[in-house]
């Protein structure tokens, strides 16, 4: 996975002190952090430790209750949502982790891809289809499949549609939530091969949120751990992973079966 | 001759009013669904209760009321919702589309060009063109506020790839003045280009859904596309078999259980008009109507017959 | 080349009462560029320890951690990523890799980073391969199915893919076989000819004889707290 130029000197998202609050409850509090173009940050944590909230209120998909997102230099926060939405189908994508919730499974594949490119203004079938097609290749789907309708795919096949889906209309910044949760080992390895492809060749900052520390160490090359809410720890991948510095990752990362 | 136990045209003048100031607001902004407290109508939803509000709300005594069902004077519905508006209202009915100050209609756009002065009142099914791929109807207002209208293709886009072409026929999307994108409600793709630059006023009344919405005369209303598969009406490749017309929306009748069957007119004034000025189709002038056989041709509705 | 100066290192296991176990401490030695150091020391005295802090794997307590003008004890993590892409190669005794990926891209996937065609990288994959005596047709398998010899051959090759002017070797010639072995370390001298700074373990004798031109004894890193 590549930084296309070694060291890039602006951040492509800068997080600071991002909170939000459900009630008396903390989603996530105090959240910073940098994200570089061609970065992959992964966040790690168990269930209810915020990293959901975390990552849905950076996708705009929830409101934070007090920080600030600067994405390529312009505050999102303080955007109209017709900028924040428009942002969010051309440079953003979000990778769901039940496939359903990001294809629409009564239109067929290639019109499941073609959608974002007609929603940013593509008027002309042939070469809506033909991207579709492309993109169905690069996301290993065989051309002949793109008239069907992703409730005839197997879970990885959609999930990999759902891929093509985000990234056909070349976004800067990705977010993943549980990419690989619902798949089986093998499935998984071929998604986890695939987006690291796609990471380095199409030099995507990617945000993917996960409790499978395997998953972080092949895919992410830095790591959050999250707790109650709260950043505990973060660092290099395999510097968190291997030499864990806080209590509760050193509990997460010796809890983890050996394989 | 009014009915005396009910107000003109049978609503109170209070939800005139509130009707009046919806379709105010839906002639400001063209192609906009504006919500309405739709009321509950002597007759059940899907027989036109929002047209027949908005019907109720814009006429006024000196009125002409026309009533058509598929383009035709004849059938069930017009004819009730006609009787209803002549016991309630008392006003003038015709069935000549240029003698008509008001045209209330189901599924059609008359053959005969509306001209300035005239209001086209649509019974709509349902109001909302982006339903069929976003069914919450939170994300729907908010795509037509943010104007996100990619969806819309993504339906086109799914006819041509199952189809080869685009095979939606009736309630065919139209943009409007640029801005929101709008169900004609269930008209054959046929009438679409007769939407646009309308001299009309055309007033959209959904009663079940609650919403109306208008077309202001001389608006355009673009039917949508692609580039490389543009928008083409189109109708049966015949001529209507009673006027002769080459160029009308045909009904294909069938006539017996041989195999026989016939192309009219399905704007019955239209058809009727021709041949009283000596037209003559395949069939000559021996049948008067065509529409009360050919009522039952579309599953949506009721067929005729059920009604009183 | 690397440069590292009065180093320390500790663990605290938060999960064992909070026990500080010091592992190191005073660490200083340097390499230079075209040269071999190799680390010597009891098994357990730290020399993996200070490999994995210099590749920043391990966080460092105290001390200054030089590898070309970058600070690894103080960088920030994109900073190691920048140096670990560009400057510094490890090859370590494990092989850890995407499930079913060919071992060819395995081999070729450091060069890919750094972004030249495609096929320059796997010609030059492939090439190293060849010299380790990977039969070619397993070139397109994954290395997780091969033995314990053939997976730390295919760990060599992806760790002198690319020419790194440091470069970190955790016993490279261990389960090799004499002719590999041979291999291995002709590879290794033909990086300290180009000018390859090398840090290594080395328990073969013959190879640290051959190829290192110090030996560094991490004895005397080890605290003495840490009786």
């Amino acid at each position: 996975m590549t930084l296309h130029t070694s060291i890039t000197a602006t951040p492509l998202l800068r997080v600071e002190g991002l909170t939000k609050r459900y009630g008396p409850r903390i989603g996530c509090a105090d959240v910073s952090f940098d994200l570089y173009p061609g970065e992959v940050l992964g966040i790690v944590g168990e269930s209810g430790s915020g990293k959901s909230t975390l990552l849905s209120c950076l996708a705009g998909h929830q409101r934070a209750d007090l920080g600030r997102i600067a994405y390529d230099g312009r505050e999102v926060l303080a955007m109209s949502e017709t900028e924040r939405r428009r942002l969010g189908r051309t440079d953003w994508a979000f990778v769901h982790q039940n496939p359903r919730d990001g294809l629409r499974m009564g239109v067929s594949a290639g019109g499941n891809v073609g959608e974002r490119l007609m929603a940013v203004g593509a008027r002309h079938y042939g070469d809506i289809r033909g991207k579709a097609v492309d993109w169905l290749g690069r996301v290993e789907i065989a051309a002949d499949r793109v008239d069907d309708r992703p409730s005839a795919f197997s879970g990885g096949m959609q999930q990999r549609l759902q891929i093509a889906r985000n990234l056909v209309t070349g976004p800067r910044l990705v977010f993943m939530d549980e990419p690989t949760g619902g798949l089986d080992v093998s499935v998984q390895a071929r998604l986890l091969d695939l987006l690291r492809g796609l990471v380095r060749d199409l030099g995507l900052s990617v945000i993917i949120v996960t409790h499978d520390l395997a998953v972080v160490r092949l895919l992410a090359h830095r790591l959050m751990v999250m707790k109650s809410g709260r950043v505990v720890e973060q660092g290099l991948t395999d510097q968190v992973l291997d030499d864990p510095q806080h209590a509760y990752t050193q509990l997460l990362v010796s809890s983890v079966l050996q394989v | 001759m009014t009915d005396q136990a009910y107000n003109f045209a049978y609503l109170d003048e209070q939800t005139k009013r509130m009707i009046r100031r919806a379709i105010l607001k839906g002639i400001a902004v063209p192609g906009y669904q504006v919500p309405f407290a739709s009321r509950e109508m002597p007759m059940p939803y899907g027989w036109g209760t929002g047209g027949v509000q908005v019907t109720a709300a814009c006429l006024v005594p000196e009125d002409w009321l026309k009533v058509i069902d598929q383009g035709a004077d004849d059938t069930t519905n017009a004819v009730s919702i006609r009787r209803f508006f002549q016991r309630t209202a008392g006003v003038a009915v015709t069935e000549a589309t240029a003698e008509a100050t008001i045209i209330q209609t189901r599924h059609r756009i008359p053959e005969t060009p509306l001209t300035e002065g005239q209001i086209l009142v649509y019974q709509v099914p349902i109001p909302e063109p982006l339903r069929f791929l976003e069914p919450r109807e939170t994300e729907t207002r908010k795509m037509h506020e943010l104007e996100e209208y990619g969806l819309m293709h993504v339906k086109l886009y799914e006819d041509i790839a199952r189809h080869g072409q685009i095979a939606t026929s009736y309630a065919y999307p139209v943009k409007v003045e640029g801005r929101y994108v709008m169900d004609p409600s269930p008209i054959p793709k046929f009438d679409n280009p007769k939407l646009s630059d309308n001299p009309a006023i055309q007033l959209f009344g959904a009663g079940r859904e609650q919403r109306i919405y208008a077309l202001p005369p001389w608006t355009e209303a673009v039917s949508l596309d692609f580039d490389d598969h543009p928008f083409e009406t189109s109708k049966a490749p015949h001529n209507c078999d009673l006027c002769g017309a080459k160029d009308s929306y045909l009904d294909e009748v069938i006539t017996d259980d041989q195999g026989g069957r016939m192309f009219v007119c399905s704007d019955t004034d239209f058809c009727g008009g021709r041949r009283a000025a000596g037209h003559a189709g395949r069939l000559g002038g021996d049948q008067k109507s065509s529409k009360t056989f050919a009522n039952s041709f579309e599953g949506i509705w009721p067929g005729a017959e059920v009604a009183r | 080349m690397i440069r590292i100066e009065n180093l320390s290192k500790s663990f605290t296991l938060h999960n064992q009462g909070g026990a500080v176990i010091p592992v190191m401490g005073g660490a200083s030695l340097t390499v230079n560029s075209g040269e071999c150091v190799g680390l010597t020391g009891q098994s357990g005295a730290g020399k993996s320890t200070l490999m994995r802090m210099v590749y920043g794997n391990y966080l460092t307590a105290g001390g200054r951690l030089m590898v070309g003008d970058t600070d690894v004890a103080t960088a920030e993590p994109r900073q190691i990523i920048a140096l670990r892409r560009h400057t510094l190669g490890y090859v370590s005794q494990f092989l850890r890799v995407v499930p079913r990926v060919p071992t060819l891209d395995v081999v070729a996937a450091p060069l890919l980073a750094l972004g030249p065609p495609a096929d320059q990288a796997r010609d030059r994959a492939a090439q190293l391969l060849q010299r380790l005596n990977i039969p070619d047709r397993l070139w397109t398998l994954s290395p997780t199915t091969f033995s314990g010899g053939e997976q730390q051959r295919v760990n060599i090759a992806r760790g002198f893919a690319h020419a790194y002017p440091a470069l970190l070797l955790d016993e490279p010639t261990a389960s090799l076989d004499a002719a590999n072995r041979e291999v291995v370390l002709t590879l290794i001298e033909e990086a300290k000819a180009r000018g390859a700074a090398i840090l290594g373990i080395f328990h073969d004798e013959g190879a640290r004889a051959r190829v290192c031109d110090r030996l560094v004894d991490v004895t005397g890193f080890t605290p003495k707290a840490a009786a």
